[in-house]
């Protein structure tokens, strides 16, 4: 399919802009103006909707099918939060009118949904105070970590490592390191839990915290949370909660109540906020109460009246991470999910999602190497080392499953897997579609053993095969330009 | 229970296949730190959670004759956008790790990407960062990987909140932050030359700056590169219909807020931060990018690349931890660009700018009102100098229904009388004049 700019037709015209009513023509310095226009496609209006139509099409969303890609919580996203957060109150609705003077009063409505959101999250996590300016998980990961360094700093602690176990989110590791952090990484056991004498000998006086995810990314609960949250409390360290698996937790257990002192929440997995093919999410951080100094500037805060305002008087915060209140739009969505959810409704997702997960990973147990058994959360992940040893890959496998019209589970991850598969199926998806995926895994792991070739030329439906990474890191093409601008490495292949 | 498909039957049908009940399911978590259950109030149907949120909604005042700006513009969306990018193929997908079933996606940030360096001049662009405030701050921290220098320079015409979240991230990373004082309403050259040395890794300068102020900051960038660093520019996409490009004044790293291209202001969020940057220090760039290469039948295909540089290879030795981006916002800025074409741009710019000129000269003719930095020029946004304090004249119009604009003494102590004014496409030459004619009834 052809990139857009090769659709332009000199002088052809989409939208046209506002008039300009007469007034006259601005006064600006030449030296100041570009010389050319920039060099934008010249399309119709219905030429730019049939491109995008046609790249919609080449494209596999939630609506288009089942999705299980592991530690993304790929849940349906209900159309209803789409309506609400196009309502004009909201989408209108200025970022500095509160800035104004009595500017609060402009924006009531916004400031009671980030109020009571904010209640919301404390309930279901078990913490005693939010914010909800992280932008996305990983930003709110690098919150939590900036959080970590001004407690350490506010009691005169010289603390200089963050742990880290090995089966962790790649993001871990980044946002502590970002946030001037040395990482230590600790291994496994046996059972795929945190190795607690490895966790031991690791503390130390220069430990400043420890980021977990629980249930872990093998889908895994580990039953020593307590221990490990007193082990990491001795040497004043705190615990990060990694929200990313939450989604089995609802109303069954809270992160506060195993100790962790910061919790991050992916809205954009457990309150099924659209992933938007990468983005935006939204990433809220709830801490416990000794830690709510430092939340990020600024709070909302409920006056006696009922009315609600911006505290920026904040002496001990970490200062300013968004440019305002987060992503409202994302939050908005979450918080008529959990409206319309309820304390019933959010009990029911976490166990009908453990119920999916455990129902594929009995069903799939006796065609596929499963290193960790015993029951599972959101999620679970099996190797295809047996599958591979006949020179069918996890990739393969993928390959093979987009055939079949499924989107692959997410592969190679966690490190600690080989040829990991890890599924999280979600509650939203029925039995049928659970089976069917099945039966298409089952079908995929008899071929390995009898026709391997069947399944390492998938994808053979899609609109392009297996693509060259290679050539495509090695001779980077990574922009469209004009024949003037383009040097050697953005030609065309 | 809403958006659960499996039926109580099918429930226990499952249950009984895997041989389980479902408190066995949760018999992993030790029986102390199992939830009594939630103490909140049951769900509502659809119906009533949209009434209450439509009530909550009308809470919000959003029917105010605006000329509020600051970097978020209130700018028309043509229908055509929220059309494109609420097609659920989109909006409901993931980052694109399988290329083969995501092709639109890829696609369409390749071309967003492509269109982000012909706005710009600029040779490389990542597929977008959260927001311009935190593009600034990844650029500042790429600068310091690509020079290799622990400082960096500020000039405080940038904007004043990305510069407080600025202070934040870079509060404990042993990183040098130095903010230079501008004078009349742009970077003094002067104090930049004093302050720049072979310790830089970075100038970063706004066009138009927070004032609205146009510059041409050639000099600024030859200015940089003469002592090893580089030049960081913050800018405007739909003011780049008119204003000449920070790549060819010589940035080195081109970031901005995007959210005036297809994106509702929704207060705050979710906006879209973009990056462009020159070839050469294309593996020091944070975020996600995505390649055009071809297949094994040399069908020409995308994918994500350069992921060496990413958190989920490096880890801790990352160039960020930057996992997402603001793909849904990415697209609708690249939809909108698509629409308005090259000659449409320009002429958005054009309105933007003459509505704002009329609305400069008109302004100044109210009694004791004057421009703050008359010699100047500006794009679609300008400072007034009042005779009296901002938020005294903003709280009076706000009264007669009209944003005056923003007090700048928010973040500028000394500005007590200045009031920074907006004027985009949507508002009207009337609206002007009412504005004009209220100030001066206010005064």
């Amino acid at each position: 399919m052809k990139v857009i700019f090769e659709k332009s037709v000199p002088g052809r015209r989409g939208v046209r802009p506002a008039r300009q009513e007469g007034c006259p023509p601005p006064n600006i310095d030449p030296r100041l103006l570009r010389g050319r226009p920039a060099e934008l496609p010249e399309l119709s209006e219905l030429d730019v909707v049939r491109h995008f139509t046609e790249l919609s099409r080449r494209n596999f969303g939630v609506d288009n099918g089942f999705y299980p890609l592991g530690s993304c919580t790929m849940k349906y996203n209900p159309k209803m939060t789409e309506q609400v957060a196009a309502y004009a109150g909201f989408a209108d609705l200025h970022p500095l009118l509160p800035q104004l003077p009595r500017g609060e009063m402009l924006v009531q409505g916004a400031l009671a949904v980030l109020y009571r959101i904010d209640l919301a999250l404390r309930e279901i996590c078990g913490m005693a105070a939010f914010t909800l300016q992280p932008l996305a998980g990983a930003h709110g990961e690098l919150t939590g970590a900036m959080i970590i360094a001004a407690y350490h700093k506010d009691r005169g602690n010289r603390k200089t490592t963050i742990l880290i176990p090995d089966s962790a989110h790649g993001t871990n590791p980044a946002s502590a390191a970002i946030a001037g952090y040395q990482v230590q990484v600790i291994p496994s056991d046996s059972h795929g839990y945190m190795d607690v004498e490895a966790l031991r000998a690791a503390l130390n006086d220069r430990v400043a915290g420890l980021m977990l995810t629980n249930p872990n990314t093998l889908g895994l609960f580990d039953p020593n949370i307590h221990e490990i949250s007193d082990l990491v409390h001795e040497v004043d360290g705190l615990m990060y909660y990694d929200g990313a698996n939450l989604n089995p937790l609802l109303g069954r257990c809270r992160p506060g109540d195993m100790g962790f002192d910061i919790v991050h929440v992916n809205l954009h997995k457990t309150f099924a906020t659209p992933h938007g093919g990468g983005g935006p999410g939204a990433g809220p951080v709830g801490v416990c109460e000794r830690l709510a100094q430092y939340l990020p500037i600024s709070l909302v805060r409920e006056r006696p009246d009922g009315s609600y305002f911006l505290d920026y008087d904040r002496p001990k915060s970490i200062g300013y991470i968004a440019p305002f209140y987060g992503n409202f739009g994302v939050i908005l969505r979450a918080y008529a999910y959990i409206l319309m959810l309820g304390r019933e409704g959010l009990l029911r997702v976490a166990e009908n999602a453990t119920l999916n997960a455990n129902y594929v990973m009995e069903r799939l147990r006796p065609y596929f190497d499963l290193p960790y058994g015993g029951i599972c959360k959101h999620e679970c992940v099996f190797s295809a080392r047996r599958q591979a040893a006949r020179g069918v890959r996890a990739l393969d496998i993928a390959k093979a499953l987009i055939d079949r019209g499924f989107h692959p589970p997410t592969i190679y991850f966690p490190l600690t897997v080989p040829e990991a598969m890890m599924i999280e199926p979600t509650e939203t998806e029925s039995k049928e579609t659970l089976d069917a995926f099945v039966e298409a895994m089952i079908e995929i792991a008899h071929l390995a053993e009898t026709r391997p070739d069947q399944i390492t030329r998938c994808p053979t439906t899609t609109v392009v095969g297996r693509l060259d990474e290679t050539r495509a890191a090695r001779h980077p093409d990574l922009a469209y330009l004009p024949q003037a601008a383009q040097g050697p490495a953005g030609t065309p292949p | 229970m809403p958006y659960i498909a499996n039926t109580p039957e099918q429930q226990e049908a499952m249950l009984r296949q895997i041989g389980r009940s479902l408190e066995d399911l949760f018999g992993d978590i030790p029986e102390d730190l199992r939830s009594p259950g939630l103490a909140m109030p049951p769900g509502l149907t659809e119906q009533e959670v949209r009434n209450r949120l439509a009530g909550m909604a009308a809470k919000n005042k959003v029917d105010l004759l605006s000329f509020l700006g600051g970097g978020f513009y209130d700018h028309f969306v043509p229908a055509a956008v929220p059309a494109i990018v609420s097609r659920s193929e989109f909006y409901t997908a993931y980052t694109p790790y399988q290329p083969e079933v995501s092709q639109g996606v890829l696609q369409a940030i390749y071309e967003y990407q492509s269109v982000i360096c012909r706005l710009t001049d600029m040779e490389v662009a990542n597929a977008s960062l959260y927001d311009g405030g935190t593009a600034l701050y990844e650029a500042i921290m790429m600068a310091l990987r690509v020079t290799d220098r622990t400082r960096v320079v500020v000039d405080d015409s940038v904007s004043p909140i990305y510069r407080t979240m600025i202070r934040t991230y870079t509060g404990n990373l042993g990183i040098e932050l130095v903010e230079t004082r501008s004078r009349g309403g742009l970077p003094d050259r002067e104090e930049l030359r004093e302050h720049l040395d072979d310790r830089t890794a970075a100038l970063a300068v706004q066009n138009p700056n927070f004032f609205g102020c146009l510059d041409e900051f050639s000099d600024l960038a030859d200015l940089a590169h003469r002592h090893g660093a580089l030049l960081i520019a913050s800018c405007y996409p739909v003011s780049l219909g008119l204003v000449k490009t920070p790549g060819s004044m010589g940035a080195d790293i081109v970031v901005g807020e995007g959210q005036s291209l297809g994106t509702p202001l929704c207060f705050g969020g979710p906006y879209l931060g973009f990056m462009a940057a020159r070839r050469e220090h294309v593996r020091k760039m944070p975020g996600r990018v995505v390649g055009r290469t071809v297949d094994g039948q040399g069908r020409q295909g995308f994918v994500l690349t350069l992921q060496a540089r990413e958190q989920h290879i490096r880890r801790e030795k990352a160039t960020s931890n930057i996992c997402t981006n603001e793909g849904l916002c990415a697209l609708a800025a690249l939809v909108h660009l698509s629409l308005l074409g090259k000659q449409g741009l320009v002429e958005l710019a054009q309105t933007c700018a003459e509505k704002a000129s009329y609305a400069g000269r008109r302004l100044v003719e109210v009694r004791d009102v004057r421009m703050r930095f008359p010699k100047r020029y500006y794009f679609n946004e300008f400072v007034l100098e009042l005779p009296v304090a901002a938020d005294r004249v903003i709280r009076r119009l706000l009264e007669k229904g009209i944003a005056a604009g923003f007090p700048l003494v928010r973040y500028y102590p000394n500005m007590e009388k200045g009031l920074l004014v907006a004027v985009t496409e949507k508002r009207t030459k009337e609206e002007i004049d009412l504005f004009a004619h209220t100030l001066e009834v206010s005064l």
